[in-house]
């Protein structure tokens, strides 16, 4: 049953998909940043994986486009998982935000906003969780200096 | 005149006068070793507790290793109160304003004990998110290495901070007062 639905879903969706694979028992689609909103939607609304798990980056540095935007969805009723994949440059690292489709998405767009600095187009709440105000950089790219902080308390010697 | 016999084994020199002279009168000592050995004795610790040294700090806490045997066992969760901060666990740069206000919060004689690797050096958590050593914001009295110590560790830290205390000056007037 569940390779009948990531069939049925490669099948509709690989026409809208850069690449369409399974790798280890999960489908995983490569997009172009502008077709994200309309495949998550219909993967939504058509196929029923209806919770949002996680949104995160990698940072591919020597290469361009420099960033790689990974979504990660699962179906209740299925119980399968996809993963959707893609590529943002460091100029233009913008996405869509799926916060109005999952209210869960919001806090995950957060945190990699901060540690990416990749933009959520339409969440509006992309305050620093994790780290504070006033931190400047993102410290998960791959050319920020692994040994420099930012206190807020400044040091007694 | 006759000597007390168990005069030998007192370890405060005892000055008895006169017929009372098997009853503890007056003695005489040191105000810095008086007041040192009451405080070694009556140490409330505030345990400042952000991770997963929590488990060992449980576990020395309670029965089988028992604090208690050096006065430390009385855990106050509020600075006022609290002679030692027990900083256990790793502290990140956002936590860090918390443990300087705590800190400052705590009332003279104060002592702080790094509980822990992280706590004393930052550990493995050398990066954007964690200071690497408490001794970076506030003054630190004992560290305690270890991922987590152990509980003899711990023994051995508070016992270390007992000496540190008795040797100390305790000054009653300072400059504040």
């Amino acid at each position: 049953m569940a390779a009948g639905i990531l069939d049925r879903v490669s099948e509709a969706l690989a026409p809208t998909a850069i690449s369409a694979a399974i790798a280890h028992g999960i489908l995983v689609l490569t997009l172009a940043p502008e077709a994200l909103t309309p495949v998550v939607g219909r993967l939504q609304s058509e196929f029923g994986f209806d919770l949002f798990l996680d949104v995160t980056a990698i940072d591919w540095l020597p290469q361009t486009p420099r960033f790689e935007v990974v979504w990660h969805f699962y179906s209740t009723e299925h119980h399968v998982r996809i993963r959707i994949k893609a590529r943002v440059a460091e100029s233009d690292a913008v996405v869509d935000s799926l916060r109005p489709r999952y209210g869960s998405a919001g806090i995950m767009e957060r945190e990699c906003h901060e540690m990416y600095g990749i933009v959520f187009r339409g969440n509006d709440d992309l305050r620093p969780m994790l780290l504070y105000e006033g931190f400047v950089g993102h410290p998960l790219r791959k050319d920020y200096p692994k040994d420099r902080e930012q206190p807020l308390v400044p040091y007694i010697k | 005149m006759s000597t007390p016999t168990n005069a030998s084994l007192a370890t405060i020199p005892i000055h008895a006068v006169g017929e009372k002279s098997s009853a503890f009168e007056y003695l005489t000592t040191k105000k810095d070793e008086l007041l040192g050995w009451a405080r070694k004795f009556s140490i409330f610790p505030y345990p400042f507790v952000t991770a997963c040294c929590a488990m060992e700090f449980m576990a020395v806490s309670s029965s089988p290793y028992d604090t208690d045997r050096f006065g430390a066992a009385l855990p106050r969760f509020s600075p006022r109160q609290a002679d030692l901060l027990m900083v256990v666990g790793t502290i990140s740069h956002k936590q860090a304003t918390v443990l300087k206000t705590v800190y400052d919060q705590m009332c003279e004689p104060k002592w702080v004990m790094a509980f822990g690797a992280c706590a004393t050096s930052g550990g493995f958590y050398q990066n954007y998110a964690a200071v690497a050593g408490v001794d970076r914001i506030v003054p630190v009295d004992i560290y305690i290495p270890g991922c987590p110590p152990r509980p003899e560790m711990v023994i051995d830290g508070i016992m270390q901070l007992q000496d540190l205390i008795a040797r100390s000056r305790h000054p009653i007037v300072n400059k504040d007062f």
